[in-house]
């Protein structure tokens, strides 16, 4: 009974045929998923970025904003939001910053081209839903989370904010355009 | 030895001042279920977005204190009950140190009574997960570490009453199966809930406005530490039950206690580590880290949950086909006690634990799969088939024979109490799934709106707004289930028969 002491000698007790075969195998499986995680880190193509840097959030403020500056293509309105939209060379470093609710700016980007994606907040912390693609990155204050990203689609993608950031963390959505 | 009275039912010595501790924590935790429960039909209300309710500010204010409710009091609660029950009662014993076990009660509901009213009063829409530097009334970091302290406490008591029974030799051999397991529970608790009562002090000193804020990620690896190794304290007590309703139900034995025992170590052991899978999509910590962390050691802990998984429903067959049930395979599946609450929710609690959260937990816990699913609603999908489907369901079985052994009544209500447990795992089981179905389609969690505040719409797939309302509807019957639950539990203290000692 599970409930009641036990009497010495349950250590001796042997398996039974039953028990050896189902630790046994549940082992073994154990062993090929504990095998199978690294070893599709380096087979597989689908692993989050392992490039980061510590930044200040005034420094990654300013390297945001001069990126606006620099490339800013046009203006971008839908409800009380207004976004700078941005057009960045293939191949250069591209910033999207989020703060409290708002992912800036919207990025016009272009297809089977690669660029390297600066991804941090200058608040709290948020996340970055690729929607449709589902595919999910923290953004995290402090950290420059650097996603090297080749668009291999043209459309209209929508970041929706995925981390629970405030009031209208519901309403933090913007944009990627691939064309 | 007035402090004693003998159980007319099943012989054994109970002291009662652990009976009055194990009623006031029982109490205190189904209280705690009733709010949770009211909340989370809201929240499911809101979150079938055809339905969609709760207005933005009490969908977050609601859902924090949900999570705080539910996970935090509710468990924890009936965790310090089966801790007295599985140590004085089961061993025959005195409990070591009754005022500490009150101070245990009254910091764990002071703690929690704070930080629901402060929730309620609007200062901490935070979540439970109270990510910095996203900021909280000092008060509310306070009531967590207050409780938290309650809950080791809790622990103390536990351990101090296997010293005391041990050398006053109220019992002879080892542990009971189930006071073995409820020690390695507690031995995970202390180590995680000392951790968390750390980290909440700096958070506590930087929302008080006394140090500047602490890194947001290191927050996060740390709260993660404890916050997820703190739910193996809920898988550990699942099992523990779990082998105790198989007594009382079928009166079944483990089929081989060194494996059962060697299992329990295993999560001891190994799952403390596995907590990273949190922060696989973030910055600040190398692949090799975080595979080293979320691999090798979490598949030894899953290796524990296969050995559970196998010995639980072995224990059942081998008592079922003892009383005869022998015929063909699955002879004694069928005339198993589908009708006692505290088999069927066992039942239940097995498959909706063993195959809808233990299997999902680790195929998202995966490094590549948890990009597709970090952070959208396939995680509240995974941890309410653990934490609901497992452990609620688990604890709500064995809670049908606390009341008649410690409460001393006949349960209210039996025709109703026949049918609970179906009525709350099934939907619940549908609302996990449904909810994962939506997660996949990139539905986020914790969203008040999954189409935005006016600013960008949002498209989804047709499949998300069937699977919504499948998640509605089920998670709507699943709140009826837990009333029925809260309602028995509460009629039984009221109104149920008094059982008296022949
Ligand atoms: C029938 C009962 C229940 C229903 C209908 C329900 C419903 C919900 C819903 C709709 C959410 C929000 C998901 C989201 O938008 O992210 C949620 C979150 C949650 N629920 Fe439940 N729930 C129930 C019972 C429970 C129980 C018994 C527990 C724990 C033992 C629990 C623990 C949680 C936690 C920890 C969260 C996450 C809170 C957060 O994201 O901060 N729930 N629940
Ligand atoms: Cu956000
Ligand atoms: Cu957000």
């Amino acid at each position: 009974m599970s409930i009641t002491p036990v009497p010495p000698g349950w250590w001796k007790m042997p398996l039974h045929k039953e028990e050896k075969w189902w630790i046994s195998i549940a082992l073994v499986w154990c062993i090929a998923i504990t095998i199978a995680m690294p070893a599709w880190h380096f087979v597989g193509k689908q692993n989050s970025s392992q490039e980061y840097y510590t930044i200040s959030t005034e420094d990654y403020n300013t390297l945001a904003e001069e990126f606006m500056e620099k490339y800013k293509t046009g203006v971008e309105t839908a409800g009380d939001w207004e976004w700078d939209v941005v057009t960045p060379p293939p191949g250069s470093d591209i910033y999207l910053r989020s703060m409290q609710w708002k992912w800036d700016p919207i990025l016009k980007l272009k297809k089977g081209e690669t660029y390297r994606l600066h991804l941090s907040s200058i608040d709290v912390l948020h996340g970055l839903s690729i929607h449709p693609l589902n595919m999910n990155f923290e953004a995290v204050p402090g950290w420059d989370y650097v996603l090297t990203i080749t668009p291999t689609q043209a459309k209209e993608y929508r970041i929706i904010c995925n981390e629970f950031c405030g009031a209208d963390h519901h309403g933090m959505i913007g944009k990627i355009i691939v064309e | 030895m007035s402090n004693f009275r003998t159980c007319s039912i099943t012989g054994l010595k109970v002291h009662l001042p652990a009976e009055k501790l194990i009623k006031i924590n029982a109490v205190t935790a189904i209280v705690f279920l009733l709010v949770g429960g009211i909340l989370g039909l809201l929240l499911v209300l809101t979150r079938w977005q055809a339905v969609h309710i709760l207005p933005p500010e009490f969908f977050y204010r609601f859902l924090t204190l949900h999570g705080i409710a539910m996970l935090v009091a509710w468990i924890i609660f009936w965790e310090m009950a089966a801790l007295y029950l599985t140590s004085a009662i089961l061993l025959n014993s005195r409990l070591a140190v009754p005022w500490v076990g009150w101070l245990q009660y009254l910091l764990m509901l002071v703690g929690g009574g704070m930080v629901a009213v402060i929730i309620l009063l609007g200062g901490a829409d935070v979540m439970f997960t109270s990510y910095v530097p996203l900021k909280a009334h000092p008060l509310y970091y306070l009531g967590v570490i207050l409780f938290a302290v309650g809950a080791i406490l809790g622990c103390v008591v536990f351990f101090a009453t296997l010293v005391v029974a041990k050398t006053e030799g109220t019992y002879s051999g080892s542990l009971p199966l189930v006071t073995y397991g409820a020690a390695a529970a507690a031995i995970i608790a202390i180590i995680t809930l000392s951790h968390g009562a750390i980290v909440f002090i700096p958070t506590l000193l930087w929302s008080a406005g006394l140090i500047p804020p602490m890194d947001a990620e290191v927050y996060r690896l740390i709260f993660w530490g404890f916050g997820h190794s703190s739910q193996q304290i809920n898988v550990c007590t699942m099992v523990a039950v779990w082998y105790m309703l198989g007594t009382l139900t079928v009166g079944s034995t483990p089929v081989n206690e060194k494996v059962c025992r060697t299992a329990f170590v295993l999560y001891i052991l190994f799952i403390n580590i596995a907590s990273e899978h949190h922060i696989l999509v973030d910055p600040g910590f190398s692949a090799a880290h975080k595979s080293w962390n979320t691999s090798y050691f979490m598949h030894l802990a899953v290796l524990a949950s296969m050995i559970h998984a196998f010995s639980v429903p072995a224990a059942l067959e081998v008592a079922l086909r003892k009383k005869g049930y022998t015929r063909g395979t699955f002879e004694w599946l069928k005339k198993a006690p589908w009708g006692n609450p505290g088999f069927s929710s066992l039942f239940l609690s097995l498959v909706g634990f063993g195959f809808l959260g233990g299997t999902t937990g680790v195929i998202f816990g995966t490094e590549q799969l948890n990009i597709l699913s970090h952070n959208n609603l396939r995680i509240p999908g995974h941890f309410h088939a653990t934490v609901v489907a497992g452990t609620t369901l688990a604890f709500m079985g064995a809670t049908y024979y606390v009341l008649p052994l410690i409460f001393q009544r006949e349960v209210a209500f039996p025709g109703l109490a026949k049918i609970q447990p179906y009525l709350f795992g099934i939907p619940i089981m549908l609302f996990s799934t449904f909810m994962m179905v939506a997660g996949g389609f990139g539905v986020s969690r914790r969203s008040a709106d999954m189409y935005g505040s006016g600013g960008f719409s949002v498209e989804y797939s047709p499949i998300v707004d069937i699977s919504l309302s499948i998640m509605g509807i089920s998670g709507v019957v699943a709140c009826l289930g837990g009333a029925a639950f809260c309602v028995i539990s509460v009629a039984t203290l009221i109104i149920g028969k008094k059982i008296v000692a022949k």
